[in-house]
């Protein structure tokens, strides 16, 4: 099969199985529009993820096994841009916090210098020590107290500084652009994250960056779980201001009601119907954007030398690129993107939930799709989210049917019965770390090769 | 008196359990270390491989039980954990012939073998899950404790009570075994030596005549040893729960890489430096001031440099600190 | 004539897929002689070697070992065939001992080895002791010394060197050239690629000058050394 043939039908595909999601409830499918849609959402999401990460592996053979946590950065970022100022937290404690921060970061700063400025001895190490310590204390008493003071405020509703919603706790959510707003915020913060990981080990072997990566999302998510002033931490932020209109206030339009009428629908379904479908459009924008700026890129100058690294990294640092330069410099791009979908996927959920960030869900899964799709090409590795996401969803149907064939003979009620049966829900780590194998091993370039 | 007792909290709160956990991480850095060594590539499954590990010592722990067997005082883990290694040596072997032979054969980049053991860990996530589910599990069993508190107390008079566990007693003693057993094979055997051939240069070693096959399978054999005791260890002294040995999987490389990746001797060290720091950082040390201090200087809060909850921060700041200034760990290592 | 001990007959061949770096190219050593290989950079010395020693591809033309053909034996074959190799670099075991590095070297035997390693001691007297030392530690000459004793340890009957004395002293290099004598005095034929043309044609019995994967110039070690043509192109004059 040609390879101008091949993409067209791949996707034609992907979108029969969202289709056949949509209208029949045969085999493993739903047969819900609704279900087909918010699979697809996701799905959306989930390709500029694919594509962030295959700037970083498909053009330089980065290897980021951190993506949970700049998506986690992206999700802190809706909530510090979209949602209002608690009242009195800033007042009451939050300058305190941005203090104490500050005062932190000043320590730091100061044994770094003594440590450079300073004549190598004895004198150096207790400076170094002693301004550590102060500083430490220091910040740990204007922080804590900051902190008291914020967390002190209606804990059981805000207890956290809010964001910069300019609607106020009453009216915020007529603001729902600001949601959009934290958008492009979300990639700046995933972005300023990689650089500091970056920065430290791009430059050396290759795993290094992966356990780095891997490190600091961890910290993310400890860090959002636990500073409750920020994002009240696992006692999570619900409600979030929408940059779509609310199912409610469509179903009291009277025009709304009488074109899903004319539709053959009721309201209430076309309701959530419509603002499924205005999400899907807004990230559809997004992603299709991306892609052609993906696209631009790959076939630049800057993206020849890209792949042109990637391919002999020594070739091209004897011509003089400075590689590691440039590897810092897409490492924080992908990161960015990556903190973008981030933030889109939380306002898609209308919450931030740090819980539910679990590393096999977002880091290795969204592996699993670039590398099924075709690491190095951006049309691969969307597709790739497409299907992925979608088989990740239905795995568990198809668990269930499958162990239903497995079990067919049993004798209901059986121990071994009952426990294959309620197992059916851990099919899908498993399945996909076997179709990862396999695609590695068999069509290590994916479904759609890089040219 | 006074500087006793807080000698004895010091010995209850930090060291012992630090030394418990540093053991824990060392065994875990061990295995590592030496599949770095010799395959050449840090391995993403090490911590749920861990899980499996100690999930096959548990189901024979609970057939023993169920059967009456049991080593009173000492719990029934340690009579199942032969059985645990051998089936995760068997699996280990099965990984290696159906996944990476085949990347050693074309001689892909390690980048390639570290993500076929992201593919092996999803696996072994949804095994472990699928064979024992997600939540904790209970398997501990025999004397709980080698000193309670209370008969310290009783027997020394101090205010404070000295609690050793017997999984912190049985860990410490079990690490230092098994790193004997290690270093003497490694260091006076034909077999352990040709692996360390094999680390140190790959084509004088085939040259040599080293079967390669040979140390790899050898390697996977100790490897299931290491991580199944390692894991059984740390499952009767905290607890059994598949996603807390994904997460080990951070403390466990940064031991690795702070020691110096492909050297026993650092993966060692690095697991006690880790640990100590873990434990000291995250520790509240109101008590052992109390006992210091003089009245008037005592301290209201905690004392605690960091939340317990940034425990993995910590691995990582090390980790980072390590990276940017002697990126060959503390003992020499292989290369970057 | 009879055929010599090891011959690389008419070798034409390169590295896997690659061009044909060797044409129609014959290295020969007998029992107990030195045979070295000169030439100018890139002419395919080592090439040349490691095709009598089964690491490139030989497309046409044969490697017979004792009248045994061995063409298509892997390296490692050959090793327990009785030919053993010093790579130019790598040729150690850096973190192990001395006497490890000598016990690996043989590692495919099965009878007692330390007879061997008294032998290699007696050989290079230094080795004995620094048994104990880890051999990355020790000096550039001292290594070689440990390279070429390890390769001694499967008691070969044909040991290979390819560049022994690159980056070394002159005073060591004139002492491994002396050592390197003495061990072709034990029976064993010793074939080597040197860059030190003059000094290593000075112990030759046979040299093999090549240009460009191609034998230019053959003959004994004094021949070579007095031919004018050679002199004038590769020794300087």
């Amino acid at each position: 099969m040609s390879y101008s043939l091949r993409t067209p039908l791949l996707f034609g595909a992907v979108a029969l199985l969202f289709i056949l999601q949509g209208s029949t409830d045969w085999w493993i499918f739903a047969g819900s529009w609704n279900a087909s849609l918010t699979i697809l959402n996701m799905a959306l999401i989930s390709a500029i993820m694919a594509l962030g990460v295959n700037l970083q592996w498909g053009y330089a053979g980065l290897f980021n096994v951190g993506i949970m946590g700049f998506v986690a950065l992206g999700g802190l970022a809706t909530v510090l841009v979209s949602m209002p100022a608690t009242p009195g937290a800033w007042s009451q404690g939050g300058v305190g916090i941005v203090f104490g921060l500050l005062v932190g970061a000043a320590t730091v700063v100061a044994a770094v210098l003594i440590n450079t400025r300073m004549a190598a001895g004895r004198n150096r190490t207790l400076a170094t020590i002693g301004t550590l310590v102060v500083g430490f204390f220091l910040y740990r008493f204007i922080f804590d107290a900051g902190v008291a003071g914020v967390e002190a405020i209606n804990p059981a509703q805000t207890g956290y500084l809010g964001g910069l919603n300019p609607g106020g706790p009453e009216n915020y959510k007529a603001h729902g652009y600001m949601t959009l707003l934290a958008w492009p915020v979300g990639g700046i913060l995933a972005a300023g994250a990689a650089w500091v990981v970056g920065k430290t080990a791009l430059g050396l072997r290759s795993d290094y960056l992966a356990i780095a990566t891997l490190g600091i999302s961890e910290i993310v998510i400890a860090v959002i779980k636990n500073e409750d002033w920020m994002a009240r931490g696992v006692k999570n932020v619900i409600g979030l201001p929408r940059p779509v209109p609310y199912e409610v206030d469509l179903q009291q339009s009277a025009d709304f009601v009488a074109r899903a009428d004319s539709l053959g629908l009721d309201a209430t379904t076309a309701s959530t119907l419509a603002v499924k479908l205005s999400y899907s459009a807004l990230f559809t924008v997004v992603l299709v954007a991306l892609i052609i700026l993906a696209q631009l890129s790959l076939n630049s100058p800057w993206g020849r030398m890209m792949r042109a690294i990637r391919d002999n990294e020594v070739a091209a640092q004897a011509m003089g690129k400075d590689v590691t330069k440039r590897h810092l410099q897409i490492f924080v791009l992908g990161s960015a993107l990556c903190g973008l979908a981030g933030a889109m996927m939380t306002t898609l959920d209308g919450q931030l939930v740090p819980g539910t960030y679990q590393p096999l869900r977002f880091t290795f899964l969204i592996w699993v799709m670039v590398i099924v799709g075709g690491s190095g090409n951006n049309l691969g590795s969307v597709l790739g989210a497409f299907l992925i996401w979608f088989l990740w969803i239905q795995v568990e149907p198809i668990g269930n049917w499958l162990m239903s064939v497995v079990t067919y003979g049993m004798e209901d009620g059986s121990a071994l019965k009952t426990h294959l049966i309620d197992s059916a829900a851990h099919m899908r780590l498993f399945s996909m770390g076997i179709v990862l194998l396999l695609v590695l091993r068999f069509s290590p370039r994916g479904l759609i090769p890089e040219k | 008196m006074d500087f006793l007792n807080a000698l004895v909290a010091l010995s209850n709160f930090v060291l012992i359990p630090a030394i418990a956990y540093g053991s824990q991480l060392a065994l875990g850095a061990l295995g590592v270390t030496l599949i770095y060594g010799i395959l050449r590539f840090s391995n993403f499954a090490h911590g749920d491989t861990m899980a499996f590990g100690a999930m096959v010592t548990i189901l024979f722990t609970w057939w023993f039980q169920s059967m009456g067997l049991s080593i009173h005082p000492l719990p029934t883990a340690l009579l199942a954990l032969p059985f645990g290694i051998v089936v995760t040596a068997m699996l280990l072997i099965l990984t290696d012939r159906t996944v990476y032979r085949f990347y050693r054969r074309v001689k892909a980049k390690p980048i390639v073998f570290v993500m076929a053991s992201m593919g092996v860990m999803f696996i072994m996530n949804g095994v472990v899950r699928f064979i024992i589910g997600p939540g904790d599990q209970r398997f501990a069993d025999g004397e709980r404790f080698i000193i309670k508190a209370r008969d310290f107390k009783n027997a020394t008079g101090l205010s404070e009570g000295l609690a050793f566990k017997t999984s912190q007693g049985i860990t410490i003693v079990t690490a230092i075994i098994v790193v004997a057993v290690l270093f003497w094979f490694l260091n006076r055997t034909r077999t352990g030596k040709s692996m360390r051939a094999f680390s140190d240069n790959e084509d004088l070693a085939l040259l040599s005549g080293i079967n390669p096959e040979r140390v790899v399978m050898i390697t996977w054999i100790i490897v299931a040893a290491l991580i199944t005791i390692a894991g059984t260890l740390y499952g009767l002294d905290k607890t059994f729960k598949p996603f807390t040995y994904f997460q080990l999987l951070l403390p466990i490389f940064a031991s690795a890489i702070v020691g110096g990746l492909g050297n026993p001797l650092g993966a060692i060290a690095g697991g006690f430096v880790i640990a100590f720091s873990e434990v000291t950082i995250t520790y509240a040390w109101k008590k052992v001031a109390v006992y210091l201090l003089p009245e008037s200087l005592e301290p209201t809060g905690l004392v605690q440099l960091m939340s317990t909850d940034y425990k993995f921060a910590v691995s990582f700041v090390i980790l980072i600190v390590v990276l940017l200034f002697k990126p060959t760990g503390l003992f020499k290592g292989q290369s970057v | 004539m009879s055929e010599p001990f090891l011959i690389g007959d008419s070798m034409t061949g390169g590295y896997g897929k690659g061009p044909d770096i060797l044409h129609d190219c014959t290295i020969a050593v007998d029992k107990g002689e030195i045979a070295v290989i000169v030439g100018p950079n890139g002419a395919g010395k080592s090439t040349g070697m490691k095709a009598v020693f089964g690491m490139l591809d030989v497309r046409s033309g044969a490697v017979r070992l004792d009248g045994e053909d061995i063409t298509k034996l892997s390296p490692q074959a050959r090793v327990r065939k009785g030919m053993g190799f010093v790579p130019q670099t790598h040729n150690i075991f850096t973190a192990m001992t001395v006497e490890e590095n000598l016990e690996m070297g043989g590692f495919i035997r099965t009878d007692d080895i330390r007879e061997t390693i008294e032998q290699v001691y007696e050989l290079f007297p230094i080795l004995r002791e620094k048994r104990n030392q880890p051999a990355g530690e020790l000096s550039g000459g001292q290594r070689q010394q440990v390279a070429v004793g390890r390769a001694l340890m499967t008691k070969p009957t044909v040991l290979m060197l390819d560049e022994p004395t690159a980056g070394v002293s002159p005073i060591v290099m004139d002492e491994l050239f002396d050592r390197i004598i003495e061990v072709a005095r034990t029976g064993i034929s010793i074939l080597m690629v040197e860059q030190n043309a003059r000094q290593a044609l000075e112990i030759a019995d046979k040299g093999y000058v090549l240009v460009q994967g191609r034998n230019a110039h053959t003959g004994s070690g004094k021949e070579l050394l007095a031919d004018p043509e050679v002199r004038q192109s590769f020794l300087g004059g």
